[in-house]
């Protein structure tokens, strides 16, 4: 069964086309990397299949039906933020605004709200993490209780955007193997947003990758290619591979790791916006 | 102490208005809108004042202009209500204006520090009335958007998700802090309003990470700073917001220098 369906459908955010006449289904218990460079789509395809942004042409199935907001079977995980400095809620409490959240009155849990709380901590090896403030957190404790927060209510599509950022290499390998083995155990689909291919070979099924406006979805050595990539990124790329790894070069400059070092510059303006809050 | 009936009247009136400050100042602090309510008070002083230049009290003009300000800076969206410099320019200008309604309304200079500063000792039992009443609304307002708030506070991306309507609870709460901010410039005035509404939320989220006992102590510790202030400034005859003032920065700083050992939380 297809649990994500794109037919010719286009994705526009602010008048521009981020995807356009786009089709792939992804199937149920699919472990999807999605990669491309920044600004290929990668946030909002997984706004849309949140159900936040319609598709302006074309059609878009979620478990069978059209993307709703705040469906229960999709679990998300955003794009890591700047926490505020000033922000000392302990993580058990940050976890538990996410429960009914979006219920007016008084917050409250009830018993199996707190089960499940203590269960999902406990599935990631968090439960020790939850009592501190999310202010004392390093990048990779704070990623491991927004996937624990993530998984709560058992979803069976989880959407992780980038939760690989601002995660040194150490922690990367641990956050992909807590990923892995908590998304096979539960038969759950996951998409996977990266910048770095080579960390997820072992772990996905198939690569989503996205850039100039397409998709292509895939395997690694169907879509990992240079005739593919070059098309997607609209210039010519050459895919070299070495010792078990894959190298996605632009004018013998390796794509991927000038885009993260991109990347790090964007994520020093959100910082500054941050601040500003 | 209190014998006399300025000092009751204005024990009665900063509880209410303590109370009512700590608790929505909590949530200022967590959502880092701190300057967004600094800058609400000083709209407020052109609406005082301007309010007084028509013959009303400068409390209607107080809300009238903090409460459509709030309201406005939540509908333009997080983005800009909570960009410094456009609140900086925003304020400056209320504080002109301010100042323009104060050039042709004269007689109104007394008042003019009162309004800065607060002048507590001179509430009467209307204004206590009406405090009570502006603090009931707000406390009922700020329960009824409590929850999703708090997750949009901390989640906005995965509050919209679920469907919380970031704007509209953004919108709720800057009038919410309207209300407080009207009525805490009643007390310690519209340049003191930081004095209860983020000196002691401050100094709650640094002694606890709990929601719950979060809004406990800083609803307790505005309280008790507001109370202390005037029994100080009873004995020493100085003025009750330079108290207030001096206790609310004493608590904060106390509090940061606290050991951070203590993780003490009440379950949400």
């Amino acid at each position: 069964m297809s649990i994500v369906t794109l037919e010719h459908a286009t994705l526009r955010v602010g008048g521009r086309d981020v995807l356009s006449d786009v089709s792939f289904a992804i199937e149920a218990g699919e472990f999807i990397g999605v990669l491309g460079p920044n600004g290929a789509g990668k946030t909002t395809l997984m706004r849309a299949i949140l159900g936040l942004i319609s598709p302006s042409d074309g059609s878009m199935n979620v478990f069978g039906s059209e993307p709703e907001r705040g469906n229960p079977a999709i679990g998300y995980l955003p794009q890591l933020r700047t926490v505020l400095p000033d922000l000392r809620v302990c993580g058990r409490d940050f976890i538990a605004s996410s429960l009914n959240g979006e219920r007016w009155g008084l917050p409250s849990l009830s018993r199996q709200d707190r089960i499940a709380i203590e269960a999902t901590l406990e599935a990631v090896g968090a439960k020790e993490l939850a009592g501190r403030p999310l202010s004392e957190m390093s990048g990779g404790e704070r990623q491991r209780l927004l996937l624990a927060q993530a998984l709560i209510g058992h979803p069976k599509l989880l959407l992780l955007d980038e939760p690989l950022i601002s995660l040194d290499a150490r922690h990367q390998e641990v956050a992909i193997d807590v990923i892995r083995r908590v998304c096979r155990e539960r038969k759950i689909t996951v998409l996977f947003s990266a910048h770095e291919l080579n960390q997820l070979l072992g772990t996905l099924d198939r690569v989503l990758y996205l850039g100039n406006g397409q998709a292509v979805l895939g395997t690694v050595d169907e879509v990992v290619t240079a005739p593919v990539l070059s098309r997607l990124y609209g210039t010519e790329i050459h895919v070299v591979r070495a010792s078990g790894h894959i190298f996605v070069m632009a004018h013998g400059r390796d794509v991927e790791r000038t885009d993260h070092l991109h990347d790090h510059h964007d994520h020093g303006h959100a910082h500054g916006h941050q601040h500003q809050n | 102490m209190f014998a006399y009936e300025f000092m009751t009247n204005a024990f009665a009136a900063a509880g209410i208005v303590a109370v009512v400050s700590g608790l929505v100042g909590y949530f200022l602090v967590m959502r880092g809108q701190t300057f967004a309510g600094h800058a609400l008070s000083h709209i407020g002083f052109a609406g005082a004042t301007g309010a007084g230049l028509i013959g009303l009290a400068p409390l209607w003009g107080l809300l009238a202009f903090t409460m459509a300000a709030g309201i406005t800076m939540g509908a333009l969206g997080e983005r800009l209500s909570n960009r410094d410099v456009v609140i900086g320019v925003v304020l400056a200008l209320a504080l002109g204006f301010g100042l323009l309604f104060l050039h042709y309304y004269t007689s109104f200079a007394t008042q003019a520090t009162a309004l800065l500063f607060g002048n507590v000792l001179a509430v009467d039992h209307t204004m206590i009335a009406t405090l009570a009443a502006l603090g009931v609304i707000t406390i009922i307002a700020l329960a009824a958007i409590m929850r999703p708030l708090i997750f949009a506070s901390l989640q906005p991306e995965l509050a919209e998700a679920k469907g919380v309507p970031l704007r509209f609870v953004s919108m709720a709460f800057l009038a919410i802090v309207a209300l407080a901010v009207s009525e805490c410039a009643q007390i310690v005035g519209v340049l003191l309003v930081f004095t209860l509404m983020v000196g002691p939320p401050a100094a709650a989220q640094r002694v606890t990470t709990g929601l719950w006992s979060g809004l406990l102590v800083s609803a307790t510790l505005a309280l008790a700073e507001a109370w202390l202030g005037l029994t100080m400034a009873f004995y020493t005859d100085w003025p009750v917001s330079f108290c207030i003032a001096v206790l609310s920065a004493f608590g904060y700083f106390a509090c940061l220098a606290a050991p951070q050992g203590s993780h003490a939380r009440v379950h949400a």
